[in-house]
């Protein structure tokens, strides 16, 4: 450690100002920063200083909180990659070797290719390196399914990057969620890679008899056509090769196949602790997105019509990738809305419009990715109206 | 009646005119910079819109189809004016816009003077054109053809707000100097109807 200091200590002098490399200043001092902590600090003076808390500290909190869901993931691809080839009885390391060699590869990609990026534009701008990526990138992976083409996630981490992020100024000045605009460039650019089956790893093993690639959202949407039960159905898929996969329990514990991060409603509720606990995302979103998708569930059952609109509410917030937005993507403090009044509308309209989307809308199985990109557009407009709807009431209580 | 809602809800969220047919841009970007003169344009296309649209179909239906003359008399039944089309319905716009520019400067002397130009540029709004011609090629009826006027006005009011709020918190966004303006606006609007796209599919 001391050695890697006094190298850069010994550089550093070339990337000041009239150093050879004076150009690549932010790139060095990103390093620099990344790597020690700087000798420099502010003063704990100025109305604005309310805590030592720092990007950097709150990005890495948010990665500690995704960290269950990785690990989980992991395991869980191996899992089910030899459950749908019929060797249930593979040892533990055994499948989490197979999860690294499906999972860190992506992960590997993502940062990579969204790093590059930001330290490209951070040279041409002259700014320094913004920290809101290293979340970025962590999500990026885990709302990826595990056999997607390496090629795939960087196109897409490119797109979002550059388009969705640095178009637009860099860290926090993002209308859309990069993650999720990563993952919806994805969707309507490679629909049949991002579709159907690909939501378990095969590898070029032969998959056992009676394997379905099926998820319980198109479980459900078939159910509504044939018109049988959707939780009847749930519970007896899966016979003879992946018993009692899709029950309540084991969704919620996020044994099934899925996207690597997203199947554990209880690490999500894991990670949902550690963010609220810190501060670093809010609980309101949190809850509310919940209680809309719950609600509006509800709803949907009194009203009744087809199978998928009498599927019990509960089971809304297990399936699907439900709980991983609620807790990762809708609380970005940067897309999401900014006053305490608009979080709650924001999370409650996403939860509804996600419940909408993936009843009544058969063109798209999964609808928190774009209920949240939906909200994101309206997050500001909602904010514009809080805080009139706030001076109004003031300017009426004010006496002159 | 649940036709009728279900075209509501249709023009608004589903055939949005921005998002969907990406119709009546020019006005969309350019009165797009604050919230309150956003509402104010928006009102005025719903008003223009939900009044054109059935005026036209009146038109289109009792004088310019093929044989849609013959109440006048046998003489008439076999005219086709459909080749008029276009003429008679910028020309209804036209006197419709007029009438609403009168109100507003009456009324609202501010939003006019914010409005400007925009405001008489509503008549070569494509989403207003756009609207009648397709009212024209899908079977409505007077009252469903009311309801899409409507709808469709005010689909593009929501996203012409929604595109004002997110340019107003953009203010402090550092774009870079190339796409400063237009740019990306133009990217901004790709991005959000990405998230309109949520609504393409919805079976009613």
């Amino acid at each position: 450690m001391k050695f890697l200091h006094d190298q850069i200590e010994k550089i550093k002098p070339h990337f000041m100002k009239g150093g050879k490399w004076e150009k690549h200043y932010y790139s060095f001092e990103a390093l620099e920063t990344f790597l020690f902590a700087p000798a420099t600090t502010n003063g704990a003076k100025g109305a604005q200083i309310r805590d030592a808390i720092d990007l950097k500290r709150l990005m890495m909190t948010v990665i500690i909180a995704m960290v269950p869901c990785l690990l989980f993931g992991i395991w869980n691809v191996g899992h089910q990659h030899f459950l749908a080839i019929g060797q249930a009885g593979a040892t533990l390391g055994d499948k989490i070797t197979v999860g690294l060699i499906q999972v860190l590869p992506i992960v590997v990609v993502s940062y990579g290719v969204g790093l590059g990026i930001e330290f490209v534009f951070a040279t041409i701008r002259r700014h320094p390196v913004n920290e809101g990526f290293l979340v970025t990138g962590m999500l990026i992976p885990l709302v990826m399914p595990p056999d997607i083409p390496l090629w795939q996630v960087a196109v897409a981490t490119a797109f979002a990057v550059i388009i969705g992020k640095e178009a637009f100024g860099g860290t926090g000045m993002n209308v859309l969620n990069v993650a999720l605009t990563a993952r919806a460039f994805l969707y309507f650019a490679y629909p049949t890679d991002i579709s159907g089956s690909v939501w378990t790893y095969l590898g070029d093993a032969k998959a056992v008899a009676g394997y379905s690639g099926a998820t319980p959202l198109s479980i459900a949407a078939e159910s509504v056509a044939a018109g049988t039960n959707v939780v009847s159905q749930l519970n007896s898929f899966g016979a003879g090769w992946n018993e009692g996969v899709f029950t309540f329990n084991n969704m919620f514990m996020g044994i099934m196949p899925g996207c690597i991060g997203e199947t554990s409603t209880l690490m999500c509720l894991i990670g949902a602790l550690i963010l609220v606990a810190t501060g670093a995302g809010s609980w309101k979103v949190i809850v509310s997105v919940f209680g809309g998708a719950y609600g509006m569930g509800l709803l949907l059952n009194i009203i009744g019509g087809n199978a998928f609109m009498e599927m019990p509410a509960h089971y809304h917030l297990v399936i699907g990738g439900l709980a991983f937005g609620a807790v990762f993507m809708a609380t970005d403090p940067v897309t999401a809305s900014q006053t305490e009044t608009g979080k709650w509308i924001y999370g409650i309209l996403i939860g509804v419009f996600t419940v909408l989307i993936r009843v009544f809308n058969p063109a798209y199985p999964e609808g928190i990715m774009l209920a949240i990109l939906l909200m994101n557009v309206f997050a500001p407009l909602i904010d514009y109206y809080v805080v009139s709807a706030n001076k109004n009431r003031r300017l009426k209580r004010a006496t002159v | 009646m649940e036709n009728l809602v279900s075209i509501g809800i249709r023009s608004i969220f589903i055939d949005n005119m921005i998002f969907a047919y990406f119709l009546g841009m020019c006005s969309f970007l350019a009165i797009s910079k604050k919230v309150k003169t956003a509402i104010g344009l928006g009102i005025a296309v719903v008003f223009v819109l939900g009044v054109t649209v059935p005026i036209n179909w009146l038109i289109q239906n009792y004088v310019l189809n093929a044989g849609a003359l013959a109440w006048l008399g046998p003489d008439f039944a076999n005219i086709d004016l459909n080749f008029l089309q276009f003429i008679v319905f910028i020309s209804v716009i036209a006197a419709i816009v007029q009438l609403t520019e009168m109100a507003v400067e009456k009324f609202s002397p501010a939003l006019y003077g914010t409005l400007g130009i925009f405001l008489p540029l509503i008549a070569v709004n494509c989403s207003v054109l756009g609207a009648a011609l397709f009212m024209v090629g899908r079977p409505y009826n007077l009252a469903e053809a009311t309801v899409f006027g409507f709808g469709s006005g005010i689909g593009w009011m929501l996203a012409i707000v929604a595109l004002a709020g997110v340019r107003e918190k953009m203010k402090y966004s550092n774009v870079p100097a190339p796409l400063r303006g237009l740019g990306i606006t133009f990217i901004l609007v790709g991005l959000m109807s990405l998230g309109f796209l949520s609504f393409l599919g919805f079976s009613l």
